[in-house]
């Protein structure tokens, strides 16, 4: 790593040089305070303190950026994400609104088409239904509708998905939903590298950002580059990660899921099959070069979603290699998915409702024609 | 309120001669509530409407050219084709839209009128505070956004007007069988809100409203919900065949039309000749015409603006001060992705 870091000398000083709308001063200063959020044990945050650190300083370098949903101010956030925002920006900065999905979202939207950067949260986006007239049809459209003349500068993020045990109204994934809509970047998060740099961009982002993340994911801890934590650290909107290579079968995720995908990819590599996990990062715009150059490499596509499968994000994945990478293909492409059911209580059936990693081990067997683990002597 | 009524009846014409087309929304009759309150505000101050809004956006300054080319379709219209009559949007005049579905205006009203108060007292600017006005008809006022935007309104005193514009119809659901207590009005001191009940059809009763409004959202003193009583002489919109509207009741309003009244106004009150009325009649008759003109000459949008805005930056980040996308800045982040 020490070596790595030495070619990017270059790279890390520019960045370090000053990012948007911050002096030299004052990054330092958002460095001192974001060494805060490092856990004791070395350059490892959770998803949770990356998100706080990117908004906060976000927040410090550019005084349009505000927050605002339910209880993210005294309560600290909903689960803890915009823990300390309202001590170091203030309540004009921080607002916790009243319950009101449909109104706070419009007004955020028009705090946005008149200038200001709005962080509005959604405790799930579950409740985001309530508002999503305002999702799509004030926000994504309106840039289209004016002739480009009005944009709207405004993130969405709250935790998406199944998380554990809250039932059918609590657990649905919306990656599929928010990504047909042109007008809106949908980005979908994984690690804390992708947290922080996902969030920054998000919000320098002159366009509507949707920012899916996981509740599950939150308190999981990742070991970070000293580059992940410098303030001037974005992603690109748009481009999938290759989070590790592989030659047999190439297997396309997003979130929670990428988690499950490398542990399957551990034990299969132990049976021989050597697997390439592509983390999406981002459901729109939907990095197709990324995903069809992997599936050209491997012959084998696997999409994993924690999503209901009809007209999901995997049918698009599926939908684009078919297209476009047809001849190159050995075995027929195939989707993991939720089940197509709302998702029960039981925790017993909710296992069952949600991809485990067995399920990606034993399709991944099949896709490279294996009937069993070879190890296994036994019929 | 000429220019509107002028205009709106040559919309008429348009659409008949197939010039115009999709969902279009007359505001004839209801002239007084847009030039009462909309001709006390600055440039700077900010407008949201539904989808009845070509008067609102005459009203705020849009040029009568620039509204008729975008509900041709032309891409010399104020949101070059691709709004059309119910979304009318301009950043310049501050209108803020142009909205289909009713309540939405409202929440981006009180957006903005949050905006206006952030930028005073977080970002310290200096100057006048700008308001912003949410019209919307008598359905709105049953809707839940409706609701929440005057509970946060007046919770955080925030600068904006809601001005109810009763015609009495929802298309074809009256008012009296759609609201338990048809007093929009009244629903605001629920809310610890300044509220008033005004006649829609005389200019100048609504101008006096509209004035301690105004004053009192920019003085900081919060929002005030406006009910004015007014009338739409046409249906609903030209699709609409209009007849569940008693011929009684339409009388009784046309009787009371606001252009009339103020005509009257200016003759009896010696303002002004009828000589000088004809002729800005007549003036306003060429800038009608000007702009029908305007608009039948206009291209249509090319066909490669089908594709365009639909991101204010594709490629993310933003547009940097050299005016290239940042993300082509090689100084600029890359990400640690190797792909």
């Amino acid at each position: 790593m020490l070596a790595a870091f030495g070619k990017n000398r270059a790279l890390v000083s520019s960045l370090l040089r000053g990012g948007n709308g911050g002096d030299g001063a004052s990054a330092a200063a958002v460095w001192a305070v974001s060494k805060r959020f490092m856990s004791a044990s070395g350059d490892s945050i959770t998803v949770r303190e990356a998100l706080n650190s990117a908004i906060d300083e976000e927040m410090t370098a550019d005084s349009k950026v505000f927050v605002m949903g339910e209880e993210v101010g005294e309560y600290q956030g909903a689960y803890k994400v915009t823990k300390g925002l309202l001590q170091k920006f203030g309540p004009d900065r921080v607002l916790d609104t009243p319950i009101t999905e449909a109104g706070f979202t419009g007004l955020g939207v028009g705090a946005a088409m008149y200038g200001l950067k709005p962080i509005v949260e959604f405790m799930t986006f579950n409740f985001a239904m309530q508002a999503i007239d305002h999702l799509i049809n004030s926000a994504a459209k309106t840039n289209y509708m004016s002739g480009g003349t009005i944009n709207v500068p405004i993130v969405f993020r709250g935790p998406n998905g199944a998380a554990a045990g809250v039932a059918a109204q609590h657990s649905q994934c919306f990656a599929a939903w928010y990504g047909q809509v042109p007008g809106l970047k949908v980005l979908v998060p994984y690690d804390a590298e992708d947290a922080r740099g996902l969030m920054k961009a998000a919000i320098r982002d002159p366009d509507p950002v949707v920012f899916l993340e996981n509740e599950l994911l939150y308190g999981e801890s990742f070991p970070v580059s000293k580059e992940v934590l410098d303030p001037s650290f974005t992603l690109p909107i748009g481009k999938a990660k290759i989070m590790r290579e592989g030659s047999d079968l190439t297997i396309v995720t997003f979130s929670k899921m990428v988690g499950y995908a490398l542990k399957a990819a551990d034990e299969l590599a132990k049976e021989g099959i050597s697997v390439e996990v592509v983390n999406l990062r981002s459901i729109r715009p939907l990095d197709r070069e990324t995903i069809n150059a992997s599936v050209r490499k491997t012959s084998r596509l696997l999409c994993l979603e924690e999503g209901w499968p009809q007209h999901g994000v995997c049918a698009e994945i599926c939908a684009s290699v078919v297209e476009e990478s047809f001849y190159y293909l050995d075995a027929p492409v195939e989707r993991i998915c939720g089940a197509d059911v709302p998702m029960p209580y039981a925790a017993n059936l909710e296992r069952l409702a949600v991809p485990q990693i067995d399920d990606v081990i034993r399709a991944a067997r099949r896709i490279c024609f294996r009937k069993q683990d070879k190890r296994k002597a036994t019929a | 309120m000429v220019l509107g009524r002028s205009f709106e009846d040559m919309c008429a014409q348009m659409y008949y001669r197939g010039k115009m087309f999709g969902f279009v929304h007359l505001y004839n009759g209801q002239e007084a509530v847009s030039t009462g309150f909309i001709k006390l505000l600055k440039q700077t101050d900010f407008v949201t409407s539904t989808y009845r809004d070509h008067v609102h956006a005459l009203s705020k300054g849009v040029p009568a050219r620039q509204v008729m080319a975008e509900l041709f379709g032309k891409s010399t219209g104020c949101c070059r084709g691709q709004g059309g009559s119910m979304h009318m949007f301009s950043a310049e005049h501050g209108l803020l839209g142009g909205f289909a579905f009713i309540g939405e205006g409202i929440p981006v009203a009180v957006g903005a009128a949050f905006t206006s108060k952030y930028k005073r007292e977080v970002l310290k600017e200096e100057g006048d505070m700008p308001v912003s006005i949410a019209f919307f008809g008598d359905g709105t006022a049953n809707n839940g956004q409706f609701f929440e935007c005057l509970n946060m309104a007046q919770l955080w005193k925030l600068p904006v007007i809601f001005v109810v514009e009763n015609n009495l119809w929802a298309i074809g659901m009256s008012h009296y069988r759609s609201t338990s207590d048809p007093e929009i009005w009244k629903k605001g001191p629920a809310f610890g809100m300044a509220s008033a009940h005004v006649d829609g059809m005389d200019v100048l009763k609504v101008r006096e409203v509209a004035k301690e409004a105004v004053e009192r959202a920019r003085r900081g003193d919060g929002p005030t919900l406006i009910e004015c009583e007014t009338y739409r002489f046409r249906g609903h919109s030209l699709a609409d065949p209009d007849e569940l509207r008693a011929p009684a009741e339409k009388a009784h309003y046309a009787a009371r039309d606001p252009i009339v009244a103020l005509k009257k106004y200016l003759l009896d009150n010696e303002i002004a000749t009828e000589a000088e009325l004809k002729s800005i009649e007549k003036k306003i008759d060429e800038v009608v015409e000007d702009a029908v003109e305007f608009a039948d000459a206009s291209p249509l949008p090319g066909r490669s603006q089908l594709l365009e805005n639909v991101f204010a930056d594709p490629k993310g980040f933003g547009i940097g001060p050299d005016g290239r996308y940042r993300c082509e800045d090689p100084g600029f982040t890359a990400g640690t992705a190797q792909v």
